[in-house]
């Protein structure tokens, strides 16, 4: 069976907290505790959109130590695919949904002698779980949390409220963004730093952290990547003997899956590597869109990953 | 109870024993007439009913004897459990994992009750009830992960997960093949298994290291690993190599039937949910030649792979001075005909030996 065991779950609560963002909390159908999970760990939720089977990984916000409910928070991206808008506009309260078991893919470091966040936007969602773990073990940490203005800071209020001197907020609609540099130089000796937010700002503060000389171990990031919609195209399963059509708002992965073919996966944005698929020939452009494989592996047009990745041309054979 | 368990030593007068029960269940580990590495990964989700796949953590007849002898090996030398500061979280993940299985696993030897933070474990057949606060540390006689593996057979390594490697920072470690936590404490997966020949060519532990990351919440797995012991020791470790690395000289053809065990260990692999640790248990299961060569396909079976394994194998395993007469022994039990597939002992379908 490809990814993680599964939960079988009811939705229990839904709450808007602005304009884009909607927290979902679910409680188990058989009446069992979940299991615990560590901060930073998603879910994949399973929605039954029509016809198809969409899989969103997202971040688990809820308290680690609590075994009674889940609960994520999904942004609205009106231009994705589906999944958030399928996730706002149809899930009610009392549905029945599958949860995958947590899968921790933005572990926080242990050994951290402090433990640096910095968050944008939905990206917030990790650290609020990461915050509840660290502060039952009296850990030593800071967020930086950037949002596009007060209304649309998702958590902002409770997280200042309860953590008035370890939570830092900046918003565009103030012109205030975070002084990353001055920031990194002041930090002490063990610090590790976290970024969680769009693709733009974890490039931008690796890069920072990079250039100041901090090493490739004491940086942690996540970023899922949405599939993007894209070209409808055709691929032929080899081992499976099968010709599939990829439509515009399906992923490469989904379209295997409907048709019946059982591909691995796990985190479903591009990060975890599981998915990767052996290509055996291709007459096109590939899209590549993940950060699992490097870079002389996507020129080497060898390699796809089907949760994340498109393909625009004529021929695109895969042994799967 | 349901298990009577043995009162037995595994050392100085060594009267360990495996009752009929524990050999008509032992791993035997060759599933077919000849032995080479793979990565011999499965699911580890219960297995036939009685055998030692079926638990999460198997409990036999040796276990009180083997937690008296890792309290003396911890006596003597406390080394061989370490944690470091950043696994205190995994092993309060070891506490709960056991706990909980074993309670359900063995409702009439151990139960757990708790009430929020508020916990009491008894071990029945230990004589052990204890209470105390989940994720205090203080309110337990050692750390989390020392208090339950001193009750929990098998060796524990825990694994810390970071920069897509994993991490020796913890473990329990006092049944071990011939290695040394104290030597690989801290090191990654490339870093301690340096020393496996002919593995690292065939590219087995990068694979096995992609399947490790992977392992998932809910999901363990599992393999077995073999070697030699002369004498029923479960600590053979570098530390007393001069303790018993001696006694694999006394082998002689009289008593080699007797003093030559095959031990087998079962290694499973769960990941931990609150630190996202993995833990990679350890479980040593001994049977002396004699006993083995009882079922007749195992007889067959452990000659022809004993015979055939590769010079650099039977070296890294410790064996290679007493293959000769191991072979000398085992012969006599193989009398060519033919074996069939997987690890059980088949005595309905085996054939019967001349």
């Amino acid at each position: 069976m490809s990814g993680s065991e599964k939960i079988n779950v009811k939705v229990s609560k839904i709450v808007l907290l602005n304009d884009l963002v909607t927290r979902f909390e679910f409680k188990r159908i058989d009446g069992e505790l979940f299991p615990t999970f560590s901060g930073g760990a998603h879910t994949i939720v399973e929605m039954k959109d029509g016809g198809i089977t969409r899989r969103n990984p997202y971040s688990l916000m809820s308290d680690p130590m609590d075994q009674h409910s889940y609960a994520i928070s999904v942004r609205r991206d009106d231009e994705g695919r589906g999944g958030s808008l399928f996730m706002h506009n149809n899930v009610k309260v009392s549905d029945d949904m599958v949860l995958s078991y947590p899968v921790n893919l933005f572990s926080l470091d242990l050994r951290a002698k402090k433990h640096l966040m910095i968050a944008g936007g939905i990206g917030i969602t990790p650290f609020m779980a990461q915050i509840k773990q660290l502060d039952r073990s009296h850990g030593n940490w800071e967020l930086h949390y950037s949002a596009r203005s007060p209304s649309l800071s998702a958590y902002a209020d409770d997280l200042v409220s309860m953590h008035p001197n370890d939570v830092h907020m900046y918003y565009d609609s103030e012109n205030k963004s975070i002084d990353l540099e001055n920031l990194l130089d002041g930090q002490p000796l063990g610090t590790h730093l976290y970024i969680c937010g769009p693709k733009g700002m974890i490039d931008w503060a690796v890069g920072q952290a990079v250039n100041l000389g901090w090493p490739n171990e004491v940086i942690h990031y996540e970023e899922f990547l949405a599939p993007k919609p894209g070209k409808p195209f055709q691929v032929m399963l080899s081992a499976s003997n099968k010709l599939v059509s990829v439509g515009e708002t399906e992923s490469l992965l989904e379209a295997i899956e409907r048709e019946g073919v059982d591909a691995p996966y796990l985190c479903r944005g591009g990060a975890c590597g599981q998915c990767e698929t052996v290509v055996i020939e291709a007459e096109g452009e590939f899209i590549h869109m993940d950060h699992w494989l490097e870079d002389k592996e996507k020129l080497s047009r060898k390699k796809i990953m089907p949760c994340v990745s498109r393909f625009d041309g004529k021929t695109l054979v895969l042994d799967r | 109870m349901t298990i009577q368990f043995n009162d037995e030593t595994f050392r100085g007068a060594y009267t360990f024993k495996n009752s009929e029960w524990a050999l008509k269940r032992f791993p035997f580990p060759f599933h077919e007439d000849s032995y080479m590495y793979s990565v011999n990964m499965e699911q580890h989700k219960g297995g036939p009913a009685g055998s030692i796949y079926e638990k999460r953590f198997d409990v036999d007849e040796h276990y009180l004897s083997e937690m008296r002898d890792r309290a003396e090996v911890l006596k003597e030398d406390p080394l061989r459990c370490q944690s470091l500061p950043n696994m205190t979280l995994a092993g309060w993940d070891l506490l709960e994992l056991i706990m909980v299985s074993k309670s359900e696993d063995y409702p009439d030897m151990f139960e757990l009750q708790r009430k929020g933070d508020k916990w009491r474990w008894i071990n029945k057949p230990m004589g052990i009830d204890d209470s105390f606060t989940f994720l205090d540390e203080a309110t337990l006689p050692f750390g989390p992960m020392e208090y339950i593996t001193r009750q929990t057979q098998g060796d524990f390594v825990v694994l810390d997960q970071r920069d897509e490697n994993l991490w020796m920072d913890a473990g329990m470690v006092t049944t071990q093949a011939d290695w040394s936590l104290d030597f690989d404490i801290g090191m990654n997966f490339f870093e301690w298994h340096a020393p496996v020949p002919k593995a690292h060519e065939m590219g087995i532990f990068v694979r096995a290291l992609k399947f490790l990351l992977n392992v998932q919440q809910g999901a363990p797995a599992r393999r077995l690993n073999w070697t030699m012991t002369v004498n029923p020791l479960l600590d053979t470790s570098p530390e007393n190599y001069h303790k018993w690395g001696t006694q694999k000289r006394t082998i002689t053809a009289n008593n080699i039937g007797e003093k030559q065990h095959l031990r087998v260990e079962l290694q499973t692999f769960f990941r931990l949910p609150r630190s996202n640790a993995l833990v990679f248990p350890i479980r040593c299961y001994l049977a002396s030649f004699d006993d083995l060569m009882t079922v007749p396909k195992w007889g067959r079976r452990l000659h022809r792979v004993i015979r055939d394994l590769p010079e650099e194998l039977a070296t890294y395993k410790g064996f290679i001075d007493n293959r000769p007469m191991m072979l000398d022994y085992l012969s006599k039990f193989d009398d060519g005909k033919p074996t069939s597939n997987g690890i059980w002992p088949d005595r309905e379908t085996e054939p019967l030996r001349d």
